[in-house]
């Protein structure tokens, strides 16, 4: 079996994140850079597939040269090899123009199952796994709780507010996981030493044949027109409970008004 | 092999990963870690899996191939949040596996190399005995008899680390077995499985800090093991436990280093938060000028650990860097835990404060693996002091 886990450098996701006021993304030099953590997620599913089936996992990227640390890290789970997908054209794609590259990347090799997480931690859009799986006309398993490959099919629990649903298909197929899912381990030593070995391969989008127009800023779907930095936090509503008992009510009305209850 | 200071890309990342680890996984636990005296085997074997028991031995051994300098960073980090696994994976490296790994056999490597460099065992080195302390020569009243092909070893052994834990595998014990022809004790490291019969160790030690790490007495009446757990040549065991020990003083000086970081790290972030008369405490010199003097000290004993790690790692002389890595790095430790205290005030006596533990944990570190006075004894005998 051959699986494909997209990964992402993010700002970290300790620190704050500043965007950039000319070209209204974000900046992506400003602080420390990571692996983003919901990738983890998907990585342990893949390091399980490969432990029980022998599959083969590789990580695919788009991202400058300066993300081939954030490939390693990937690679330190013990994965087997990366593609990266690297040109000055991506930079500004927007959710779908990032889809198109890594629709691209992935048209280009064989796999049966993609694994994302179901969220970047800076865009959290969670448009890329869907859009990927719609332009290569391939099933769509979002939100994925818990996720099993028997033989040609698979199953998931796809997450959702009332609970989940099972959902049934055939591979080749793009799965999105969320946190829920597993516990992922630490990578370990033999890892990370084995990680500058494996073998990468970076491509340029005439590589892929994708025209360098269709992604990047210009030709985004979406457009920023104005961004401004998180207010203070607003002052919490306390309810006083005055013996009377009318708190618990209170407290009641108030947590339906939220969609609590 | 120009001196770098500069750590490669992989030993930045595995920095950062057992970093990770001891914040997530250590952190959290430490106090009650240590205040209820427990060695956590579960946290010991997830930092097996992490890969930190099989750092510095050969990868035809099952390890990573790494080195000494590698070894202290993960001493370093996991000291940094708590010193009892600090001084567990020093010694259950330096002390329990790697006198098998150096001296073994392929057969004594085989039976019990393995599951140390996993860390799914812990072993230990039984050196030290009730009598003595730095003369190790003259104080070894453990005896071994040849009685057909076993040894009898009869004796005690006090302050052994990693001894008595639920996964404790052998003791290497270093005996006396016999006189040399100038009527010296003939001295002979012998591996004991901690299930044979006559092993046993005694009640926990009530000690003043590492109180998560397992430390006893060793006793063993008439304990029968083969001869073929001889590690070495007979005779051997002085010269095999004086070269052990050089390589645990820069792990021991790593472990100080932690402590020095963590004390750093809490001071900061304390001195930042907790305000008096209207002011973060941090606003006062005194205040600050105690976190600046820990981070000189943690600076300079991380570089002379280093330094010392390095000459080891690249096969120059380095029994001197080790004694000076040890011996200030130690008692810079002591100064700052007692220091950080004094910035905590009262809470700087509470055991359940990071800062309050290590005022506990640091003195040790000042005596085990050599006292200061061992450290600077060896120092001026090196320089030629007093040799004539």
């Amino acid at each position: 079996m051959k699986v494909i886990v997209p990964v992402k450098r993010v700002p970290d996701t300790a620190g704050d994140k500043v965007i950039d006021a000319d070209t209204k993304t974000m900046d992506r030099d400003a602080g420390e850079t990571v692996l983003c953590p919901v990738n983890e997620f998907a990585i342990e599913e893949a390091v399980k597939l490969k432990e029980a089936t022998g599959a083969e996992v590789t990580v695919l990227l788009i991202g400058p040269d300066g993300a081939q640390s954030t490939i390693r890290k990937a690679l330190s789970y013990g994965l087997d090899g990366a593609i990266q997908v690297t040109d000055d054209a991506i930079s500004g794609s927007d959710a779908l123009g990032t889809a198109r590259v890594i629709a691209a990347a992935l048209a280009d090799v064989e796999f049966d199952v993609v694994i994302f997480g179901n969220q970047s931690t800076d865009a959290r859009t969670s448009l890329v796994p869907a859009a990927v799986a719609e332009l290569l006309d391939l099933p769509s398993l979002t939100y994925a709780r818990f996720m099993e490959i028997d033989g040609d099919a698979i199953t998931v629990h796809r997450e959702h507010e009332e609970g989940w649903d099972v959902v049934e298909s055939t591979l080749p197929a793009v799965v999105s996981v969320v946190e829920a899912i597993n516990e992922p381990r630490y990578p370990n030593f033999k890892g990370i030493m084995a990680a500058k070995s494996k073998p990468l391969d970076v491509k340029s989008l005439a590589d892929l044949g994708v025209d360098a127009a269709a992604v990047g800023a210009g030709d985004a779907a979406a457009t920023m027109y104005a961004f401004e930095p998180r207010p203070p936090k607003a002052a919490g509503t306390i309810v006083t409970d005055d013996g009377s008992g009318s708190a618990a009510d209170d407290l009641a009305d108030w947590m339906e008004e939220q969609k609590f209850i | 092999m120009a001196l770098s200071f500069i750590l490669t890309d992989e030993q930045e990342e595995f920095r950062g990963l057992v970093k990770r680890f001891a914040d997530e996984v250590i952190a959290p636990r430490a106090d009650e870690l240590n205040a209820e005296g427990v060695f956590p085997v579960d946290i010991v074997q997830q930092m097996g899996e992490l890969g930190l028991f099989a750092i510095p031995f050969a990868e035809a051994d099952g390890g990573m191939g790494a080195d000494l300098t590698t070894l202290c960073l993960a001493i370093e980090e996991i000291g940094r949040v708590d010193q009892s696994l600090g001084i567990t994976l020093e010694a259950a490296v330096g002390l329990g596996a790697t006198p098998i790994a150096e001296y073994g056999t392929d057969e004594q490597k085989l039976q019990w190399l393995g599951d140390l460099l996993t860390g799914q065992r812990v072993a230990g080195f039984g050196l030290t005995e009730p009598g003595g302390g730095s003369d190790v020569v003259g104080a070894t009243r453990t005896t071994a008899e040849v009685d057909g092909d076993h040894w009898v070893v009869n004796g005690s052994k006090v302050f052994i680390t990693n001894a008595g834990t639920d996964i404790t595998s052998v003791v290497t014990v270093l005996a006396r077995t016999g006189e040399d022809a100038d009527g010296r004790p003939e001295l002979t490291s012998i591996v004991v499985p901690a299930d044979t019969p006559g092993f046993s160790v005694a009640p926990k030690y009530r000690k003043v800090g590492w109180h998560a790490s397992d430390t006893r007495e060793v006793i063993l009446d008439d304990v029968r093991v083969p001869l073929a757990n001889t590690l070495g040549e007979r005779g051997e065991g002085f010269r095999q436990f004086l070269a052990t020990l050089d390589d645990g003083r820069i792990a021991i000086s790593a472990l100080a280093v932690g402590l020095i970081q963590g004390c750093i790290d809490e001071c900061t972030r304390y001195a930042n938060e907790r305000e008096a008369f209207g002011t973060p405490i941090g606003s006062n010199q005194a205040i600050a000028f105690k976190i600046a003097d820990m981070e000189v000290a943690a600076h300079t004993a991380r570089l002379a650990t280093h330094e010392a790690a390095w000459r080891r790692d690249n096969g120059l002389d380095y029994k001197r860097q080790a004694c000076i890595a040890k011996l200030y790095s130690s008692e810079a430790a002591v100064s700052a835990a007692r220091e950080a205290a004094q910035v905590f005030g009262g809470y700087g006596f509470m055991t359940e404060y990071r800062v309050g533990r290590f005022y506990q944990d640091a003195k040790i570190l000042e005596i085990g693996e050599g006292t200061s006075e061992v450290q600077r004894m060896l120092i001026a005998r090196d320089l030629g002091v007093g040799t004539s």
